[in-house]
């Protein structure tokens, strides 16, 4: 799924010449509006990916065989950091986008800057989570429940990644194009993509971390 | 440095194989010194590998669907040449080593290389004209699209010659399909050709999905849409929530083989059921992706040839969105047996059955189509009713397998076979037949040659009841699907008798290559100037044929279901427009392409552990999608000079004819 | 003279029709020989004479309304309007929703009833017989009579049979045409199967699902004798000299097609379940019965590992 995204978000604009030539001012906005809907049926389609992996791990949730459960592994302080990072990160993106809204670049350059370096602490805290676990002999092959934990966790790692990628993408492009309307609109569409991660991740601690560990 | 591969993996030793490697390769060579020698390189590059244009694109999928069909269709032939006669002392010619791939590539090919891109490109050749807009919502996606299910079949065809293909059967039920029982690279051919190509099929349903609801014709309300539009529609909304599933079905089984985890192994707390699960929450889905945009081409031809509206236009929509809505509910009516309670086997089995309702509804609604119409009798005509008299044969093989005690005895027999083949040829397979008939004059400005066409309808109706009813009959005898060999003596002879009805269908096949070299050969005379051939009803008869790149020159307004039709009636079908317009259109650009060969690249490393590669090819992905995204000036512009002098040619060409004066008089009266 | 092709359609039908009908004795599906297979074969008969109901009309009219209202009839009524009627409209609705109304009813009863884990006569006494699915053939186990056999099944006729069946490898299908029902054989996990023969004979059983390269080899005998012929049978296996031991079974795990029946005079106790608790730790534990024993206390560490044979 990893080129999807961007793919999908920034792809050259659509065309509309049923209403562009009728309504030709209407048709930035037109096109902007068909590739939101694009978009969000994409986020749709990622959603039905996860709904599978949470399947497969509910179902697989038990499976240790003979190898350490939940409860040896998670530990919940840190985690809760970790989302702290992850939910922060989101909060300063929206920012941002109010920032570009009023068209305040250098605002909006700072909220994307930390935003970024929010999700980097959220992926480096889960990178280190997997190597201890992974040091502890409780790597993906040990069972099937953690088969299940790491593809279900390490999957949302690499969107929150790959969100991080795409932010980086846009701070360049809001510093070479400025904020046009192709631009605002990727924007836009980051952000409904990395407010869905925070979804995903929400009913990832509740399933993963607190069934888990009570 | 080249990880698994090495020269070892080319088998030259078999030369069934071989032979098979060697006239692919042959026919490759051919093609591209025939391409070089008329210097037509950078003809098929900028006009057609890197176009954006959403009729090249779907010829290039047609194209690509029909030469796979070939393929899959001569697997078929070595299977039936090995049951007919592999009894007792005789073995047949096929290993079970080898045998074991054919049938896996068979099942694999047709449904995602043949089916899939076969309806791909009759939505795009359709689908924008059809709503009356200039292109799809994505061009650029629209053809990256293309390029991926390409890499992904280009993949499949290296299996052939560079190692080996999947032994674990088209569905690659887990744990035979793991690491253990299939240590080599054959399941891993399977996986990636299939992720590649599931991906462009993914993004070609967001694609559509957005070009119906966002792209209409002014005037197009929902239910104003041609029914292959709805059909299309729902088919597209049932790939975005169906193949997720897949990916993840397949991913899952990836992570099991590359990296020792244990989602779907025997031990260490796998679980086997839930990857026939997920890969069946995909499977039952994708049959109704395939088979309801065939609906869809009945839907126009049964009206269009009957010379009559649709009967029951809101029970045939309705009676769709149902379907869609149950083939989310009936998966695990695959696996009955496996030991499920007697619950859940209820609430699949009468699920399923409910799905015979709205089939049966759409199946009077076609028969009272033709009622007190004025049928003809052409090719795409012959397909349907071929596909009306037999469809419902498998229906009903298709409910009795749908009750579990009866799925007990009949389950993974050759009675399944017959049941769904009797589902996707007359139905996805004749539809789309009738589809590429009914709209090859729109593609390419001339007709099909009809006595060719009728040839090959017969023999492919008699071929599938010959290769099919011994099927069902072999299903009550006891035979399981997928046996290299049998000592059973009752059974060869219906063997034999489905081998015969398989050679009939080679012959079909062959009537219908015949007929598009004659009808290339003597296309002056299968001319249409008018892009209107049959007497059409829905927008996309309105465009020129083959029609300009904008499909349009002025965006119709539309007031009624048939909409070209209304605007015959009220004369307005070839008014000239005061004045033109300069249209925008999408510039071409060689980016999905590009990731395409990128993508096959990487499948190819992936297949093979060649893991540089791999890395090498994955930034290529993300490198030139970023590239791409950093566009923003994609499109150029028509003047409207040029625009007029295109329409002024097709309206000077239909005057010519004497097309122009003859249609609107015939019109009005 | 000119041949029309639906002439080569009609000549050849009725060609094959009469070549293959005499080979219809051979529906050993439509033939049961238990009480299982019975109400299978009687529910897919019925079951076909409902929907025939709908089926014949369909054939009929997509062959005579193209006849009929053919172009070059212009007699026939011509409406190029009509395009909708409530009565047609309530009826191609209502046929088919009363059809499978029906049969859902049908289905409801019946797979209750036949759900292969219900014992046929809870009242009677049953045989049980342990299957296990290798590469590529059957071991049946015979708990009470404590004997195995490879490749062959012979049971006392009119006796309800109770199978548990597992598998040391891939998935397979237990399946004996003749007596009804089939079930998966999974690894680590049991299924079960309760059949019955009313009429002696030798039965095929076999494989019905992809097993890899021996697959289709994997068939055996299923022989339903009388009471005496089965306690003869039962002596002769006594008198093997092959018992079967987890090392014995390790050389019967590898991997085979097409080999003979074979007898073991005893079974190590628990063999089965030692099968199916070995997938539930390390792969390979079969090894050693102390490794074994582990597999077992692991297994009931985790309870949810063992899988119950319900597989919703």
């Amino acid at each position: 799924m990893t080129a999807t995204e961007a793919i999908l978000s920034q792809h050259d604009p659509a065309r509309d010449p049923a209403r562009d030539l009728a309504r030709a001012p209407a048709h930035a906005h037109d096109a902007e509006d068909v590739r939101t809907l694009g978009f969000w049926l994409y986020l749709m389609s990622d959603l039905v990916i996860f709904a599978g992996l949470f399947a497969t791990y509910v179902v697989l949730s038990r499976n240790f065989a003979g190898g350490p459960t939940p409860k040896d592994l998670f530990d919940l302080p840190y985690v809760l950091t970790e989302t702290a990072f992850l939910l922060c990160a989101s909060v300063v993106y929206g920012l941002g986008l109010i920032a570009a809204r009023n068209g305040e670049r250098p605002k909006l350059l700072l909220c994307l800057t930390a935003s970024f370096l929010l999700g980097l602490c959220f992926v480096s805290m889960e990178i280190g989570e997997f190597a201890l676990m992974i040091r502890e002999g409780a790597g993906p092959d040990r069972s099937g429940f953690l088969s299940g934990f790491f593809t279900l966790v390490g999957t949302h790692g690499a969107h929150v990644c790959f969100g991080m990628l795409w932010m980086a993408v846009m701070m360049v492009q809001t510093l070479s194009k400025g904020l046009t309307a192709p631009v605002r609109g990727r924007l836009m569409r980051l952000g409904l993509f990395w407010h869905f991660l925070d979804i995903v991740w929400i009913a990832l601690f509740s399933v993963v971390y607190l069934l888990g560990v009570i | 440095m080249f990880g698994k591969l090495s020269l070892a993996a080319i088998p030259y030793h078999d030369p069934i194989v071989m032979g098979a490697v060697l006239g692919s390769i042959f026919a490759g060579i051919g093609i591209l010194a025939l391409v070089t020698y008329l210097k037509k390189w950078p003809y098929l590059i900028k006009e057609w590998l890197i176009s954006f244009d959403h009729k090249k694109i779907g010829i290039m999928y047609v194209i690509l669907s029909l030469v796979m069909l070939l393929r899959g269709f001569s697997d078929a032939i070595m299977m039936r040449a090995q049951q007919a006669m592999a009894l007792g002392a005789s073995q047949g010619f096929l290993p079970p080593d080898h045998f074991n791939q054919i049938f896996s590539a068979h099942g694999t090919i047709m449904i995602l290389f043949v089916a899939m891109p076969f309806l791909s490109g009759l939505m795009n050749l359709v689908i924008p004209q059809q709503i009356g807009a200039r292109d799809v919502s994505f061009p650029f996606l629209n053809s990256l699209s293309f390029w991926l299910t390409a890499a992904g079949t280009v993949l499949i065809m290296v299996s052939l010659g560079v190692g080996e293909f999947s032994k674990a059967g088209w569905s690659g039920y887990t744990p035979l399909s793991e690491l253990a029982y299939s240590p080599d690279t054959g399941v891993d051919y399977w996986i990636w050709s299939i992720q590649i190509a599931g991906l462009g099929t993914l993004l070609t349903g967001i694609n559509f999905l957005t070009t119906i609801l966002k792209m209409r014709a002014p005037g197009m309300t929902l239910m104003r849409m041609p029914l292959f539009t709805w059909t299309a529609l729902l088919t597209n909304v049932l790939i975005i929530f169906a193949f997720p599933m897949l990916t993840v079905a397949l991913a899952l089984l990836t992570m099991d083989r590359y990296l020792g985890m244990h989602f779907f192994t025997n031990a260490m707390g796998g679980n086997t059921m839930m990857y026939i699960n997920l890969f069946w929450t995909w499977g039952h889905p994708e049959v109704y992706i395939v088979i309801l945009p065939a609906f869809g081409v009945f839907s126009e031809v049964v009206a269009v040839f009957s010379k009559k509206r649709i009967f029951g236009y809101h029970s045939l929509v309705y009676a769709t969105a149902v379907i869609m809505f149950l083939s989310f509910a009936v998966w695990a009516h695959h696996f009955f047996t496996m030991g499920t309670s007697a619950n859940v086997n209820i609430f699949f089995g009468i699920s399923t059955m409910l799905i015979a309702i709205p089939t049966g509804v759409k199946v009077f609604n076609w028969l009272f189509t033709m009622y007190r119409g004025r049928v003809e009798l052409t090719t795409p005509m012959y397909w349907t009713l071929g596909f009306l008299s037999t469809f419902v044969l498998g229906g009903l093989a298709g409910v009795l397998l749908s009750i579990p005690p009866a799925d007990f005895v009949l389950h993974n027999s050759l009675f399944l076979i017959a049941h769904f083949h009797n589902m996707l040829v007359p139905g996805t397979l004749f539809g789309f037949f009738a589809g590429y008939i009914y709209w090859f004059p729109k593609a390419t400005g001339f007709k099909l040659n009809e006595t060719w066409g009728k040839r090959s309808f017969w023999l492919w109706l008699t071929g599938f009841y010959f290769a099919f009813v011994p099927l069902y009959v072999l299903g009550f005898m006891g035979m399981p699907r997928r046996m290299q060999h049998y000592d059973n003596p009752a059974w060869q002879p219906w063997l034999i008798a489905a081998a015969f009805g398989t050679f009939l269908i080679l012959l079909g096949i062959g009537c219908m290559l015949m007929q598009l070299y004659v009808s290339i050969r003597d296309r002056a005379a299968g001319r249409d100037v008018t892009g209107d051939p049959w007497d059409g009803r829905t927008l996309e008869w309105a465009t020129a044929s083959p029609p300009a790149p904008y499909n349009f020159a002025v965006i119709p307004e539309v007031r009624d279901r048939d909409a070209f039709w209304d605007m015959k009636e009220r004369g307005l079908a070839y008014a000239r427009p005061g004045h033109y317009e300069p249209i925008e259109m999408p510039r071409d650009s060689w980016h999905g392409m590009g990731l395409g060969l990128i993508a096959f690249v990487f499948g190819f490393a992936m297949v093979w552990h060649i893991w540089w590669l791999a890395i090498l090819g994955a930034l290529g992905l993300i490198g030139v999608t970023i590239a791409r995204a950093n566009l923003d000036d994609v499109s150029y512009v028509i003047p409207a000079a040029e625009v007029e002098r295109i329409e002024n040619q097709r309206y000077a060409a239909m005057a010519q004819a004497g097309a122009l004066g003859a249609r609107s008089q015939r019109r009005r009266t | 003279m000119k041949i029309k092709p639906w002439s080569l359609f009609a000549v050849l039908t009725l060609l094959a029709a009469s070549a293959l009908l005499p080979g219809c004795e051979h529906l050993i599906v439509l033939d049961p020989k238990g009480p299982v297979g019975d109400s299978e074969r009687s529910l897919i008969l019925v079951s076909f004479g409902l929907m025939l109901i709908v089926v014949i009309p369909v054939i009929f009219m997509s062959l005579y309304f193209p006849l009929k209202y053919r172009a070059s009839n212009q007699k026939a009524r011509y409406e190029p309007t009509w395009s909708y009627s409530r009565n047609i409209e309530i009826a191609m609705w209502l046929i088919p929703i009363v059809i499978v109304a029906i049969l859902s009813v049908l289905v409801w009863k019946e797979t209750k009833r036949l759900d292969p884990y219900l014992p046929l006569d809870p009242a009677a006494r049953q045989l049980p017989i342990e299957v296990v699915s290798l590469d590529w053939k059957w071991l049946f186990i015979y708990p009470e009579q404590n004997i195995a056999v490879v490749n062959e099944m012979v049971f006392p006729v009119k006796e309800p049979l109770s199978f548990s069946i597992t598998s040391d490898t891939v998935m397979t299908s237990f399946f004996i045409p003749q007596l009804g029902s089939q079930i998966y054989a999974m690894a680590g996990m049991t299924t079960k199967l309760h059949l019955l023969a009313d009429e002696p004979g030798t039965y095929v059983g076999q494989n019905q699902q992809l097993s890899g390269a021996g697959f289709s080899t994997m068939s055996f005998k299923a022989v339903a004798a009388s009471p005496q012929e089965f306690a003869a049978w039962v002596d002769k296996v006594k008198r093997s000299p092959d018992t079967l031991d987890s090392a014995r079974f390790a050389a019967l795990r590898e991997p085979s097609a097409g080999d003979p029946p074979a007898y073991f005079s005893s079974v190590e106790p628990g063999l089965f379940e030692t099968i199916v608790k070995r997938f539930h730790h390390h792969p390979g534990a079969m090894e050693s019965a102390a490794a074994a024993t582990n597999a077992a206390a692991d297994a009931q560490k985790a309870p949810k590992a063992a899988h119950s044979g319900h597989a919703d």
